[in-house]
């Protein structure tokens, strides 16, 4: 049975070109600075950064890698910190805050080479 | 009308009208977005869709509009206006009542929270805007989102300086700092700074002329600046008044010097600070 403090297993990515610009198409963001360099840098980015929708994602990708297919996510609360930009390293680490019934909140955190990129809860329900 | 006021106006209007998604969830649109995340939860290749997609099924598209009753188009419109003209997003919350399936379509309304604000942050002073998107299929609540946006002004940028009004009677003075020379204006016998109009004794007729300054003087009075921030500059920074072999008294940074060190009566000379090609401000050494 998962109990408070758990820790999940750590998910890294690497945060190419290729992957901020697939990620913000198939979340149907067509925002410039998610996919032209050199919009992004015009307006005052490094270069093009991942899209929120993305954020939400691979905070839920993370959760459910470790929660199993078939627990239930419930709600996925995030907070943005610094941009990830491409070339970054994006490593999620999380612990599980709290256990009710099957109900699980899990505190999770994306940090890149710039800081703490996302933060936020997510509220799963663990399968029987 | 102030931001508090229409942001009660359109929270008012309460939600907009509902917009259909473009497509019904359909496995391609998520084949693509397991794909791109690297989600390799089997649930969502047999008809599933992930809870976290959405938003993105009602997602604008490459030549979308906002429709014309969308609150945070209104609310960033009105923030735009009152010079609040940047945005970024600093907080997204999804609640799924349930997940969805192949073939459901769904649709999305939006209403306006709370626009909380002017607040001092790290990008400038700006507003917090608040805005709550409904999921339906159907009548049906599906999943729900509080989506937080910072509006805000960015502040000027710390490279570029403040910068002087040159007027006709003090564009000497500063042709003078672009040339190296610190002007002084010339009224007769009388030496006057700043340079003003008219001559002391208010003659109409007077015409000025100047006088290059040795650039030699001593610190008649001081301050130290520590803040708050002043572009182009790194805190703190010392502002002399100088009264200079002339008898005229300017104002200028005292550069170099530990502010400790900075006393009335300290011999200074002039130096110029080249900001651009336009503007060379005048300035104090610690004379040595």
């Amino acid at each position: 049975m998962t109990a408070a403090g758990t820790e999940l297993p750590e998910l890294v990515f690497d945060v190419t070109p290729t992957f901020v610009i697939s990620t913000a198409l198939a979340t149907r963001d067509f925002q410039d600075v998610h996919h032209d360099r050199d919009a992004a840098v015009a307006r005052g980015s490094k270069d093009i950064f991942l899209n929120i929708l993305t954020d939400t994602g691979l905070v839920q990708r993370f959760v459910t890698d470790w929660a199993g297919p078939d627990a239930l996510v419930r709600s996925i609360k995030i907070k943005l910190g610094v941009p990830c930009y491409a070339g970054d390293r994006l490593v999620f680490t999380g612990r599980v805050a709290s256990v009710e019934g099957r109900v699980a909140v899990v505190e999770v955190t994306g940090t890149g080479q710039l800081g703490a990129h996302v933060s936020g809860t997510v509220t799963v329900e663990l399968a029987a | 009308m102030s931001v508090e006021e229409a942001a009660a106006r359109i929270r008012a209007q309460g939600e907009s009208s509902r917009r259909l998604a473009r497509d019904p969830v359909n496995q391609a649109m998520i084949n693509n977005w397991v794909e791109a995340i690297g989600d390799a939860n089997p649930r969502y290749a047999e008809g599933v869709a992930p809870p976290a997609m959405v938003q993105v099924w009602t997602m604008n598209g490459l030549h979308g509009q906002r429709a014309a009753d969308d609150p945070l188009g209104a609310m960033m419109a009105v923030l735009d206006e009152a010079g609040y003209t940047s945005v970024v997003a600093t907080n997204s919350e999804q609640t799924y009542h349930r997940y969805l399936r192949v073939g459901e379509h769904v649709s999305a309304s939006t209403a306006l929270e709370s626009v909380v604000g002017p607040k001092r942050t790290a990008l400038g002073e700006g507003w917090f805007v608040t805005t709550r998107t409904s999921w339906y299929v159907g009548d049906e609540l599906v999943a729900d989102m509080l989506f937080r946006v910072l509006k805000f002004a960015p502040p000027p940028s710390a490279r570029g300086a403040l910068r002087p009004v040159i007027s006709r009677d003090t564009e000497f003075f500063w042709e003078g700092t672009k040339a190296g020379e610190l002007r002084i204006q010339r009224w007769g016998d009388v030496l006057r700074h700043p340079p003003g109009p008219m001559p002391p004794d208010g003659d109409l007729d007077a015409k000025p002329d100047w006088v290059v300054a040795s650039g030699r003087g001593t610190v008649h009075s001081y301050v130290v600046h520590h803040r708050p921030a002043v572009p182009g500059k790194q805190l703190p920074f010392v502002i002399a008044l100088v009264e200079l072999e002339e008898g005229v008294r300017m104002l200028g940074e005292l550069v170099g010097a530990d502010p400790a060190e900075v006393h009335i009566g300290l011999p200074v000379t002039a130096t110029f600070l080249k900001v651009d090609d336009d503007l060379t401000l005048p300035a104090w050494r610690v004379a040595r």
